[in-house]
């Protein structure tokens, strides 16, 4: 059953709005927020935005920099960010690409560096309207997907 | 004043237009004899973790005749390698033992790799598929060579376009300059779309054809031939006939014009005949032979004992 944007609010800490069901744990992966703190996912509101629905992300007690919100928009573009202060809203947040991808992305050519001799993995914006990124080290190109991101 | 000393060369992307002049001005005086002894008193080491002995041959070379002193590991697997010493390890260790670090790698990345663990800089000779960048530096040298000039070219690559690094980082460098370039190659060894995307960001003249007739009123400048390798093809049939499309004679040369010259990274198969060896057009071994004032200058470079 189709049911509207209602998860409960909290007091202090991070809201991430507008990610496409059904990517919120993979949103999780990618700030590396697997063991930590308190969360609430709500999967599957109504969207008008994405077909499939929407996903939120509700962080407790913490307040994640940009550079962390910023590493979302490689799986999630439209994300929105609402940073809450004493239970109101106080910073609404616009993300960007991040200019250079540390660890969080493996590179898909299975004969780089990062996959055979242990290079750390490291990737370059190269076109933001497509989300292409480079390999710092083979230095091939390549639009990222979901997929990409490494697992623990 | 753009200053290599210290430097690593890894790719050619990480090359400006004046990176690109300077490396061939710099080469221009070392083959003219005016700079020479610039690598006395220093220690090249040269790391093959796969054969390549032109390649090993040409660095070797160009230390002994700048007066450096050099040595080599030419199979690094056999040795250290197998007694489980990581990559990482033997480059660090390596390193420590030379003024620099000539290495080449079958893995894409190795040498940008090395070149963050080295304490000396490295000079990439070949990692994988990905970068050449000596070989691109002696193409823009001989280029420049033949016309006297880097600009305002129009240049045909031909052969295997799509596996090709070489023919990938001429591009890209021919790209900083202005030329306009003609791809000739089968449809299933067409340039890459990433590389023609990065050329269409810089705004680069470029067209694809599938046949030779169809360069004829291109008016090429240079064609760069490179060899379409048989295991491309699942069909060793298919793979007769686009070898035998493929293929430049002084027929081919009277069709493109009497003004072309014609070039090739070595080694060849039959991709070009060998009546072309002794006509004007071909500039292939004097492409070949610059190779060592190109590898003479880059090392003197980055040793600082030239600049
Ligand atoms: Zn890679």
């Amino acid at each position: 059953m189709a049911r509207t944007y209602k998860v409960y609010s909290i007091e202090d800490g991070t809201v991430i709005d507008h990610i496409p069901t059904p990517l919120a744990l993979k949103v999780i992966r990618i700030l590396g927020l697997e063991n930590e703190g308190i969360m609430t996912i709500g999967i599957g509101f109504n969207s008008e935005k994405h077909p499939r629905g929407k996903d939120i992300l509700k962080i407790e007690n913490r307040e994640l920099s940009h550079e962390e919100t910023n590493k979302i928009a490689l799986i999630a573009p439209d994300a929105t960010i609402n940073i809450i202060k004493n239970g109101k809203v106080a910073e609404k947040r616009q993300i960007t690409l991040p200019s250079e991808v540390r660890d969080i992305l493996s590179c898909p050519n299975p004969n780089c560096a990062t996959n055979k001799l242990g290079a750390r993995k490291h990737f370059v914006l190269e076109n933001k309207g497509t989300v292409t990124y480079r390999c710092r080290y083979c230095e091939r190109a390549t639009v990222v997907n979901a997929d990409m991101l490494t697992k623990k | 004043m753009v200053s290599f000393n210290g430097r690593s060369i890894v790719s050619i992307r990480d090359m400006s237009h004046d990176d690109l002049i300077k490396v061939v001005e710099t080469t221009k005086r070392v083959k003219h004899g005016e700079l020479s002894g610039f690598l006395k008193g220093k220690t090249v080491a040269t790391l093959f973790f796969e054969p390549s002995t032109r390649t090993r041959l040409s660095f070797e070379s160009a230390v002994f005749k700048s007066g450096g002193s050099v040595f080599g590991i030419a199979n690094p697997k056999a040795s250290s390698q197998s007694k489980g010493e990581s990559f990482a390890d033997s480059i660090r260790t390596v390193s420590g033992y030379c003024d620099v670090l000539v290495i080449r790698h079958p893995v894409e990345g190795a040498a940008r790799m090395a070149s963050e663990l080295s304490s000396t800089p490295v000079i990439n000779a070949g990692d994988g598929a990905n970068q050449h960048p000596t070989q691109t530096f002696l193409d823009l040298f001989t280029i420049n060579e033949s016309f006297g000039r880097l600009e305002n070219l129009k240049i045909g690559m031909m052969g295997d376009l799509k596996y090709g690094r070489t023919v990938h980082s001429l591009a890209h460098a021919l790209a900083l300059f202005g030329n306009e370039l003609t791809f000739i190659s089968p449809p299933s060894l067409q340039m890459p779309e990433n590389i023609l995307k990065e050329l269409d960001d810089r705004n680069v003249k470029y067209k694809s054809v599938a046949d030779l007739e169809d360069a004829e009123n291109c008016d090429l400048d240079i064609l760069y031939v490179t060899r379409i390798q048989k295991e491309r093809f699942g069909d060793p049939q298919e793979y007769e006939k686009v070898a035998g499309i493929y293929r430049i004679t002084q027929e081919t040369i009277r069709l493109l014009g009497e003004g072309i010259r014609v070039m090739h990274p070595l080694p060849r198969v039959d991709e070009i005949a060998e009546e072309i060896d002794s006509m004007p057009n071909a500039i292939y071994f004097t492409q070949a032979h610059n190779g060592i004032p190109t590898r003479q200058a880059l090392l003197g470079l980055v040793t600082g004992g030239l600049d």
